[in-house]
């Protein structure tokens, strides 16, 4: 079996496609949170560009990075660097393959694995090696202290997001994306009516695995600069932006499959088109309180962030865990 | 097989893809001058075998493989070296005296793994020289069943033996404190 040319056609518009795919999520999300935030904070937020509402403002921004100098430091390690904003865009771009939008086998979905979830944490793991990378070789001492702090939060919100996971994977018998949404439009109630505490572990971890607020110490302005990212310019620093955003979609997405009932809703057919406006609407919702919480709340300190995610997240995780195992057996 | 034949297969190409960069990887991590760079070379080799064991359908060990050692273990090597020392560039300081020796336990490790393997092999019957069909990943529950009913001893027994190395790690990196000390909470 030779792969033919339509085997590389078809890989082309993929890539095309996913390539095209993320800085869509990212300038959607970030345009939203500029405008959400600022009328929090009794600002207008983007006015002028594009017209109307400032629409255009996050185009304006791609074009602005784009064409800015890519500075490497003197003292970095150059290939490091330039590899690290690679290595956290894949961790990223990779969960889009597993994300189920309709219940169609051909279209609904990149690729049903087998292992779906257990994929989705594996692959998004990765990230942390590309921040690490970033904050060593800066050569800056902000960076490394921002590469480890991420690091540490990283490695310590992991475990509650993964066992907050098996819970549901317990109850829906499966790993696989699709299966664990079907089981939940079978059932005709979502997760989060039985796996609620779950669903709080999985979000508080989220917000912690994406370092944003409340749990943004690794690139805290008023302590290190920016962190891990203080040394990036031009589309560097752009892919750790669009990065962030797109794992805000993501993870969100992920939350959404999991606990939410995916592109199940009461009395709408999941065949029918309205699926993926189904599953678009609920991460609206839960992005929007992404951003809601990230400008209300203060930062936490370092020490309580630790204790949160291992004297509390952790044991309760774990307890929850024990509880659906033996409910499962027993009913 | 012919050279012809095994040319002929995209999976053999796939193959190559993997093992290359992952030998190479692999010698580059005990070369290496920097010890960070030398972490992210295991990275690469990791993530070469992981790409190796997708290409035998063994889906779940290889994100196992990812998720735990790229996602955990190599992160916490990282953590490691980088909160105590981690200069760029090169180091002068970081072969060990013993290198032969050394060189001779990994051969002898190697041996012994592969002789065990191909023993084994043999015995259930010789090794399949096809590789299984792409999309025929072993199902989850059969490696599930696996653990819990048929290999549950044995794991459980590994279970325990990782509990024990990691009491007896807190017990080697812990400083054992003097009553005196430990009233006044020097240890802190």
């Amino acid at each position: 079996m030779i792969l033919g040319l339509v085997f590389w056609f078809e890989l082309a518009i993929k890539l095309a496609a996913a390539a095209a795919v993320v800085p869509l999520i990212g300038m959607v999300i970030g345009y939203g949170e500029m405008k959400l935030s600022a009328h929090m904070q009794s600002r207008v937020g983007p006015y002028f560009a594009g017209g109307r509402f400032g629409w255009a403002q996050l185009i304006a921004d791609g074009i602005k990075f784009i064409q800015k100098e890519d500075i490497v430091p003197q003292e970095a390690d150059r290939p490091v660097f330039k590899w690290a904003p690679a290595l956290v865009m894949l961790g990223t771009m990779a969960l889009l393959v597993v994300i189920p939008f309709h219940p169609s086998s051909d279209y609904g979905i990149v690729s049903d694995l087998d292992v779906g979830i257990f994929y989705a944490l594996a692959i998004s793991s990765v990230s942390t090696i590309g921040v690490l990378m970033a904050g060593w070789s800066s050569a800056n001492k902000y960076s490394l202290m921002g590469g480890l702090r991420a690091a540490g939060q990283l490695i310590a919100y992991e475990l509650p997001l993964v066992l907050a996971t098996v819970g549901v994977v317990i109850q829906a018998g499966t790993m696989s994306m699709q299966g664990i949404v079907s089981a939940q439009v079978a059932q005709s109630w979502p997760f989060v009516l039985t796996q609620f505490v779950g669903f709080a572990i999985f979000m508080i971890a989220t917000l912690a695995e994406l370092t944003r607020l409340p749990f943004d110490m690794p690139i805290a302005e008023s302590e290190l600069v920016m962190g891990y990212v203080t040394e990036y310019s031009g589309f560097r620093f752009l892919f750790f932006f669009l990065a962030e955003f797109t794992n805000m979609f993501t993870m969100s997405v992920i939350a959404v499959t999991l606990f939410l009932g995916g592109y199940g809703f009461w009395g709408i057919n999941p065949d029918s088109l309205l699926s993926p406006l189904i599953v678009f609407a609920k991460v609206g919702v839960l992005l929007f309180f992404m951003i809601w919480l990230r400008w209300t709340l203060p930062r936490l300190r370092e020490d309580q962030l630790q204790t949160l995610a291992w004297k509390w997240l952790i044991p309760l995780a774990i307890a929850n865990l024990i509880v659906t195992a033996v409910l499962k057996v027993v009913i | 097989m012919t050279l012809a034949d095994w040319i002929a297969e995209p999976v053999n190409w796939a193959f190559l893809a993997m093992a290359f960069p992952m030998v190479l990887a692999a010698l580059r991590v005990v070369t290496s001058r920097n010890v960070v760079h030398a972490a992210l070379f295991l990275v690469l080799a990791l993530a070469a075998s992981a790409g190796l064991f997708l290409l035998l359908s063994a889906e779940f060990v290889a994100w196992v493989l990812v998720l735990v050692y790229i996602g955990a273990v190599v992160v916490l090597f990282l953590f490691g070296i980088m909160i105590t020392r981690a200069p760029i560039g090169k180091e002068t300081n970081l072969s060990h005296k013993k290198i032969w020796p050394a060189a001779v336990a990994s051969l002898a490790v190697f041996g012994v793994t592969f002789w065990l393997i191909y023993e084994l092999g043999e015995q259930v019957g010789g090794f399949s020289d096809t590789l299984p069909a792409v999309g025929q990943a072993t199902p989850t529950e059969i490696l599930g069943e696996g653990f819990i009913n048929i290999y549950l001893i044995p794991f459980e027994a590994v279970g325990f033996l990782l509990l024990a190395a990691l009491i007896g790690g807190i017990t080697l990196a812990r400083k054992d404190l003097s009553p005196a000390e430990e009233r006044e909470g020097a240890g802190l």
